[in-house]
């Protein structure tokens, strides 16, 4: 590329302009290449690209088969938009040219009928995919499941296992093979409960419970966090799934039984104070009913609550 | 005397926010200085001010919008610097609490104080003319209506240097906004700036659809009106109806937390999926609001640069005003994770899916306008194809979130982030930046340099693809919006090449300013002489480029859709808007009035006392604002009558002048 030396003559002058661009130009390109590269590269088959349990993984196919159905048209469009440009730039004499054509009725029709096909092929898929994985239906499966309590506070997780009576902070572990059957609150601001590989998130808020269905597949660690913003402790707010496998959750159960502090009020009330990043811990006992007494806002303040309640009922279920 | 209001308001310890105050605060004394030092201010109170001209006005709010594009970019090039940096343990270099309040400020600019006012500002200017007509229906309301919306925008301004700026995301959900959760007046300067310019917008509303429904030029009937204008109406329909839901749901907000009310509290019975509810039932149309118009515009750019008439004219104005009503219908899906039943939730997802018809419908019939057409590539055309390529890609991931089931996984991830900056840069940004091309020299008599356009093109367009398609990627592996730092070190090549495309978008930014400076620079080689530089179709183009303030001395008679090529092609281009028939008649014209900047004035000044508590300030802007009002209202010499022999003479003038050429 390089460039002679030449008297300013206007054509070589311009000559020696549209070789700089076209230099600039590789190099772009070179730069794009580099990065599309990068961009893949990192790609790994994580979050909900490595779903682990039947939730996320029909969530990931329906994403899926949602997006190969509208690629049908989008490509088109895109290579056509490109297409239509070049092929019709000013300069192409070969090119036909009606400038007062402005209307076809069948194109109309076509255009008007390709994206409504396609809304109506995609809204069956979201109607029925809405009604397969409502997240407050229980999982279909053999084994009983087993509940737990979410309570999100400034900056954690609180996990209330109501039959077992013991309670964890930011470390939730379940047995493989079983649903969760999630009752979800917030002692704070709302949040979101959300692990990206096991599939659907669900808010948390002051005053009403959320009910979340999940399931992990097979024994694993998995990364769970608060997707709703929530202040300053936000970022931190991430919490550890451990599915174990379903003959060691007893053994778990048990060994939380014996170690640690119980989770009375006092300390519960320790607990709803700011604080952020904090180590997972576990509480060896649990009253079952603290997650009831979080929603009805009565955990922390009995009296006042109580005062409250007495002409204006909290709600006790988000949504309809 | 002073209510919250201390010294210990000015962030004294916080070197970033004071060099970015400081700075911002110089920048403009030095502009003030050197207004002051040429004696402009006389010039400036006169012929801008104080102008109801739509066309100034117009251009104000769209100066507006490019100063406040650089602090929101700003803060988005902060962002994304925080986030390429703090990954893996490293805390970056912008705490919590700073973090959070620039992504909340980006938002609310970005939307509330770029977006808005460009659009609108393009409107103000274009629509009168196009319409053929010489003002809008209520000039002096056009100018309170700006001036609200400036007094808005000094407001959250004026957050940088005292106090500080809601840490709550641009949408300040409660109960996080609440007083419990955030103390501070960073949500007070949010919501008195957003209630002040919301009226601004409001009343700018109300005035667009009165100047559309009842001012148009004769024989212009609706379905005679170039896209752009139908686009118009239809967001400044949207305006009138969402824009009560905003100022409603943000003042009753302000109730909780002035009062002590209890309408999104968590205690007392107060409900904030309500507040969610509310805000969205405006924020979905809002999306509207800013993409219509735009819409206009690729209508517009397409035709003309295709050199032919816009195809599907009918099923265009159909799918505008099908868009314009199907947006109020959607607004659950910003929320499908709050535990509605799978039967709301679908519902909300197929309504969201089916606004994608009309909006195919209008890709295709572009598509179409571009098919069997005459391509100039010009930097207008640049932006519409760009944009035509990019929003695709937005409207497939928004149909994508549009399934509830796959939101429930994408929710809150900067997949959402990507998709909506898709919609928005490549939906709205892009189509701005096509109208603020096209439109430039009818505004100022010049073209813009079309090279430093195209260089400005291709930055923002790349840029945007290496700063968005990877948080798409970041999204699926897991990514949520709103971190401070990250603690997958994995996500750090990503991160860093959006970190690439932001500063790629940069240097777009750095070529537009470049672009405007060369210019105004050359601009006698570029003058406008014909009024007409594109071969347009419409209207604005009939008259002299920049127009007289009266737009059009004759008013134009209208027969067909694209009025001036249809003038021009019958060869009427002599004697266009009839320069050359002798008919003038006599007409008025309002007269400039300073009661919208006074009203700007007293309205910083109330909002100012309202979010610090100096009750007697604010109670003494009020009564002043009223006071001028009243004044104003009783004063009887609104207009000014311009004799037929007047016309003739300048228009002789302007013709004698435009003739040299």
């Amino acid at each position: 590329m390089r460039v002679r030396p030449s008297p300013t003559s206007g054509a070589t002058g311009c000559l020696r302009a549209n070789r700089r661009v076209g230099c600039r130009r590789a190099g772009l390109r070179w730069c794009l290449v580099a990065c599309a590269a990068l961009v893949l590269a990192s790609c790994r088959k994580t979050g909900i690209l490595d779903p682990q349990g039947p939730v996320a993984s029909a969530e990931l196919l329906l994403m899926i088969n949602t997006t190969e159905i509208m690629l049908v048209v989008v490509v088109p469009v895109i290579l056509a938009t490109l297409g239509f440009t070049w092929w019709y730039r000013e300069s192409n004499t070969r090119a036909n040219h009606s400038p007062e054509w402005a209307y076809q009725g069948g194109i109309e029709f076509v255009v008007w009928s390709i994206p409504a096909l396609i809304v109506i092929l995609v809204g069956g898929v979201a109607w029925i995919g809405s009604h397969q994985l409502d997240p407050k239906e229980p999982l279909v499966s053999n084994t009983k499941p087993i509940r737990v309590d979410v309570v999100s506070l400034d900056w954690k997780w609180l996990f209330i296992y109501p039959d077992q009576r013991i309670a964890a902070v930011n470390q939730l572990v379940v047995p493989a093979g079983t649903p969760v059957s999630f009752r979800l609150t917030s002692a704070t601001v709302m949040n979101s409960f959300f692990v990206p590989q096991l599939g659907s998130q669900i808010y948390t808020m002051a005053g009403m419970a959320t009910n979340l269905n999940l399931q992990a597949d097979k024994p694993g660690t998995f990364p769970g966090l608060s997707a709703q913003f929530s202040g300053d402790g936000f970022a931190d707010m991430r919490f550890t799934v451990t599915a174990v496998p379903a003959g060691d959750f007893d053994g778990w159960v048990a060994k939380v039984r014996g170690t640690g502090s119980a989770l009375d009020d006092p300390v519960y009330a320790e607990l709803t104070k700011p604080s952020r990043a904090v180590t997972p811990t576990t509480y060896r006992s649990v009253d079952p009913e603290l997650f009831g007494r979080i929603v009805d806002q009565t955990a922390l303040n009995p009296e006042k609550a109580r005062a409250g309640r007495a002409w204006c009922p909290p709600i006790r279920q988000a949504g309809g | 005397m002073l209510g919250r209001l201390t010294w210990d308001a000015i962030p004294f310890n916080e070197p970033i926010a004071m060099a970015a105050g400081g700075g911002a605060g110089l920048a403009v004394l030095i502009v003030l200085a050197i207004i002051t030092k040429n004696g402009w201010w006389p010039y400036l109170w006169k012929e801008w001010l104080t102008s109801v001209d739509h066309k100034r006005i117009g251009i104000m709010y769209t100066l507006l919008a490019l100063i406040m594009l650089l602090r929101g970019f700003t803060d988005a090039i902060m962002m994304r610097s925080q986030q390429a940096i703090a990954i893996g343990g490293a805390e970056g270099y912008l705490p919590p609490d700073h973090y959070n309040q620039i992504f909340s400020a980006h938002g609310a600019i970005m939307i509330f104080f770029v977006a808005m006012p460009f659009v609108v500002g393009l409107m103000n200017f274009v629509v009168p003319l196009q319409l053929g007509v010489r003002d809008v229906a209520f000039p002096v309301l056009n100018s309170v209506s700006f001036w609200l919306t400036a007094s808005g925008s000094l407001l959250i301004n004026l957050s940088l240097v005292i106090g500080n700026f809601a840490r709550t995301g641009w949408l300040v959900y409660p109960p996080l906004s609440e007083l419990a959760y955030s103390p501070d007046v960073g949500v007070d300067y949010y919501l008195w700036s957003l209630q002040i310019s919301g009226v601004g917008t409001l009343l700018a509303g109300i005035n667009m659809v009165s100047t559309i429904l009842k001012l148009r030029a004769p024989g212009m009937i609706y379905f005679r009106m170039p896209v752009f204008c139908w686009t118009a109406l239809a967001s400044n329909m949207l305006i009138i109806a969402a824009f009560p839901i905003l100022t409603a749901t943000l003042a009753m907000l302000l109730f909780d937390r002035y009062l002590g009310m209890h309408f999104f509290t968590n205690d007392a019975g107060g409900s904030a999926m309500m507040y969610v509810n509310l805000i969205w039932a405006w924020g979905h149309p809002e999306v509207y609001i800013l993409v219509l118009p735009v819409f206009g515009v690729f209508s517009e750019v397409i035709a003309t640069f295709s050199g032919k008439a816009l195809f599907g004219y009918r099923s265009m104005v159909l799918a505008t005003l099908a868009i314009c009503v199907l947006s109020f219908m959607v607004w659950l899906h910003h929320f499908f994770t709050m535990g509605a039943s799978a039967d709301v939730n679908a519902f909300f997802g197929i309504m969201s899916m089916v606004i994608a018809v009309p909006t195919g419908v209008k890709v295709f019939n572009w598509l179409f306008t571009l098919f069997h057409g005459r391509v100039r590539f010009k930097p207008p055309l640049l932006w519409s194809i760009g944009f035509m390529v990019t929003f695709v890609i937005g409207g497939m991931t928004g149909v994508l979130l549009a399934v509830p089931p796959v939101d429930f996984v994408l929710h809150n991830s900067v997949f959402l982030v990507a998709h909506f900056h898709n919609v928005i840069i490549g939906g709205v940004v892009f189509g701005l930046m096509a109208g603020y091309n096209y439109w430039f020299p009818k505004a100022f008599g010049f073209t813009l340099h079309e090279g430093w356009g195209k260089a400005s093109f291709w930055c923002w367009f790349i840029g945007f693809y290496l700063a968005f398609m990877p948080l798409y990627a970041l999204g699926l592996m897991g990514m949520t919006r709103r971190l401070q730092h990250i603690s997958d070190p994995d996500w750090r090549p990503l991160l860093l090449v959006a970190e690439l495309g932001a500063i790629v978008i940069f240097c777009g930014i750095l070529c537009q300013i470049v672009q405007l400076y060369v210019s105004i620079r050359t601009r006698e080689h570029r003058r406008d002489l014909t009024g007409d530089p594109w071969n347009g179709r419409t209207l604005e183009w009939a008259t002299s480029s920049p127009p007289p303030s009266y737009n059009f001395a004759v008013m134009p008679q209208v027969d067909e859709i694209d009025a001036f090529w249809e003038m021009k092609r019958k060869g009427a281009v002599a004697a266009r808007s009839g320069y050359e028939t002798p008919g003038y008649e006599t007409f008025e014209m309002p007269r400039n009035s300073p009661i919208g900047f006074i009203t700007a004035f007293f309205a910083v000044m109330i909002g100012f006392a309202g979010i610090w508590h100096i009750w007697w300030m604010a109670i003494l802007g009020f009564l002043a604002a009223v006071v001028s009002a009243a004044v104003f209202g009783w004063s009887e010499h609104r207009e000014f009558e311009i004799s037929a022999a007047e016309i003739e003479r300048m228009e002789q003038a302007r013709l004698a002048g435009g003739g040299a050429a």
